[in-house]
């Protein structure tokens, strides 16, 4: 049995993936979750650039980058 | 009677119109292409309805300047065509759940419906008509297929009944509907999500990154110089140059309107580049010299933005953008720029706020050079060897950083985080990749034939009217003093504004050294765009935008010049 833990998108790994518990409030985080990045969703980070760069996120068959900051918000449950 | 097209970004909108109305449109695989709105006429039994592409929208609570237009938009439709990409259902469903409640019309198009079979989604589309109670119809609008069977389904359209619900109401409605229609198979990778994610990641993407750009510009100069030796030159010297001869030979060999037409003989002979005749060298410029590395430019440009790579390219160089206030997006007018800035000051609009498109739109007016200027350079500069021509573009590629980096600090507001769905790698049909080199070479001709035209007849009756003397005599002291070129120079630098192209050639008339010849060229690059730019820069900017941009635009050619011309002294 692994243990749960919750991390933001930004600290995940590149090829981690784990399901969204949290999309936090500020600014672009509505459009964020009208572009499909949700509590309850299952994601899979792609990449994140080096020196606070853009992270990008797989949902089902989209992709999405978003801004470091935009990526803390988002609280991810990983095993 | 008005169809309006709404959908979210990059679902095929554009390509859905152009398949309805016959309308060519530019369409790209990148989010925001359609900004503006396009009209065009769908024959529907004996009427004419008015087909509307709206720009993507994903939400109708607008969050940039394209979901405005289109949610003011809104309440101007008899009836919504919504288009949907069939593989991304559910966020797609949010829109439409949202039109419903609209009390529209609307029929349901599910687009992209081949690409659901590669990845193993299937869709059971009746199921989602009996559940969404409107007419639902799958279409490929990139091939066609489809396309009849909704046109016909348009007169079925139905006003949706539903309540009014909150934003967590429609998703949970959203959820059942997918569940019930939509079943999903596993399947491996394929070969273009394994390149697509390889091209976004630091450590295989930054060399992706450099390849396809020097492939780029190796391709563009390789087609560009085609063009020009084995069709541009060859027609002109067995063509047209003999006919100018004659003509020459019919208005006197000499006199005001000669010189006007023809142009001054040089030799005895009319010179396609240094005669300055309208029907010389205004031809010959821009049809001749530019307009192949204008063709060679938007084909590759056209395939790059086709095959879905320039959000990944937004994505890699966001970081150092945002340093310099704007973000990684931006990227895709500034290399629209390089074609014609006029286009590119125009796909600003994909950006959200105020001070990112002032920033961008200043940026590429003073350090980006257009196709024709870059033709123009080459060709002055090359002569004295490759090493020149690279500090020309060195320096501009760093007064573009440095100037970003100053105008992050003075321009005030906030620059919004990026935020951008990455395209799947698609390989562009020809014959969309064919229409829209098409339409973007016509625009560059209409933009560019009356104001090279108007231009040369300007500056020709200025000159006999003795205009240049007085501001040649003022500018001087700049010219001469700061940035070490001859004060017959002055004269170059001020047409300039009006015409680039000769402003090059006078300068390569006036023995330079490579050194002077290098400052030239960075002076005329940064200083004052091309009268069409211009124009547009005022239009998108307005009046005050326009005038912080000449300030920071003269300040920054007097810098730079005089500390180019220092350092080339110093070297």
């Amino acid at each position: 049995m692994t243990e749960k833990r919750r991390i933001t998108a930004a600290q995940m790994k590149a090829g981690q993936s784990g399901w969204v518990v949290e999309v936090g409030k500020g600014r672009g985080m509505r459009r964020v979750e009208a572009m499909g990045l949700r509590s309850g969703k299952r994601i899979t980070k792609v990449s994140g650039m080096f020196g606070r760069g853009p992270v990008t996120i797989q949902i089902e068959g989209t992709q999405l980058a978003l801004g470091f900051g935009m990526a803390q918000k988002i609280i991810v449950e990983v095993t | 009677m008005k169809i309006l097209l709404v959908g979210n970004p990059n679902v095929g909108k554009s390509a859905f119109f152009s398949r309805l109305t016959g309308v060519r449109v530019i369409a790209s695989n990148y989010p925001g292409t359609t900004v503006g709105f396009t009209k065009g006429y769908l024959k529907l039994g004996d009427e004419a309805a008015e087909i509307i592409d709206v720009p993507g929208t994903y939400t109708l609570e607008p969050t940039c300047k394209a979901e405005e237009v289109a949610c003011e938009m809104l309440p101007e439709g008899d009836l919504v065509i919504n288009v949907l990409d069939a593989t991304n259902l559910e966020r797609n469903l949010f829109l439409t759940l949202q039109l419903m409640e609209k009390g529209i019309p609307m029929i349901v198009a599910l687009n992209i419906w081949d690409d659901t079979k590669h990845r193993g989604i299937h869709i059971d589309a009746e199921k989602l008509e009996e559940l969404l109670e409107v007419p639902v119809i799958p279409t490929v609008a990139v091939s066609g297929e489809g396309m009849k069977e909704a046109v016909a389904h348009i007169s079925q359209a139905k006003i949706p009944s539903v309540p009014a619900r909150t934003h967590s109401e429609i998703w949970a409605e959203v959820g059942r509907i997918v569940e019930q229609v939509q079943t999903v198979t596993h399947r491996h990778h394929t070969w273009r999500e394994r390149l697509g994610d390889a091209s976004i990641q630091p450590l295989t993407g930054i060399p992706i990154a450099a390849a396809i750009l020097l492939a780029s510009f190796t391709i563009i100069r390789l087609i560009g110089e085609g063009l020009i030796g084995y069709v541009s030159e060859p027609l002109v010297e067995k063509l047209w140059q003999p006919l100018m001869m004659d003509l020459s030979g019919a208005m006197g060999g000499s006199g005001f309107w000669h010189d006007v037409v023809v142009g001054e003989l040089i030799d005895g002979e009319l010179d396609m580049v240094e005669s300055f005749g309208m029907l010389t060298t205004g031809l010959f410029i821009p049809f001749g010299a530019v307009l192949p590395y204008v063709i060679a430019f938007y084909l590759v440009l056209g395939f790059l933005e086709d095959l879905g790579y320039l959000p990944r390219m937004a994505v890699l160089i966001d970081n150092l953008l945002h340093r310099m206030g704007i973000h990684g997006y931006s990227i895709i007018p500034t290399l629209l720029g390089m074609g014609c800035n006029v286009p590119g000051i125009l796909a600003t609009r994909i950006l959200e706020s105020r001070r990112e498109r002032f920033i961008v739109a200043t940026l590429i007016s003073i350090a980006v050079p257009c196709a024709a200027l870059q033709a123009m350079v080459i060709g002055l500069v090359g002569d004295e060897g490759i090493q020149y021509v690279s500090i020309v573009y060195a320096t501009l590629i760093v007064v573009w950083i440095v100037l970003g980096l100053i105008l992050n600090r003075i321009v005030k507001g906030f620059t919004p985080e990026l935020l951008i769905e990455i395209p799947p790698y698609h390989l562009p049909p020809v014959r969309i990749m064919a229409s829209k080199l098409w339409m973007r070479t016509i625009g560059f001709l209409r933009e560019a034939i009356p104001v090279l035209l108007a231009g040369i007849f300007v500056i020709t009756v200025l000159y006999a009217l003795n205009v240049f003397e007085h501001i040649a005599d003022f500018a001087a002291p700049v010219v001469s003093g700061l940035f070490g070129l001859p004060e017959a120079a002055t004269d170059a630098l001020i047409i300039g504004f009006l015409r680039k192209d000769m402003a090059i050639g006078m300068l390569g008339g006036l023995d330079l050294t490579a050194h002077q010849l290098v400052v030239g060229s960075v002076v005329l690059a940064m200083f004052f765009p091309c009268i069409a730019s211009f124009v547009v820069l005022g239009r998108e900017l307005g009046l005050k935008g326009l005038l912080g941009s000449i300030i920071v635009m003269l300040v920054a050619t007097v810098v730079v010049g005089s500390l180019l011309n220092l350092i080339m002294q110093a070297a």
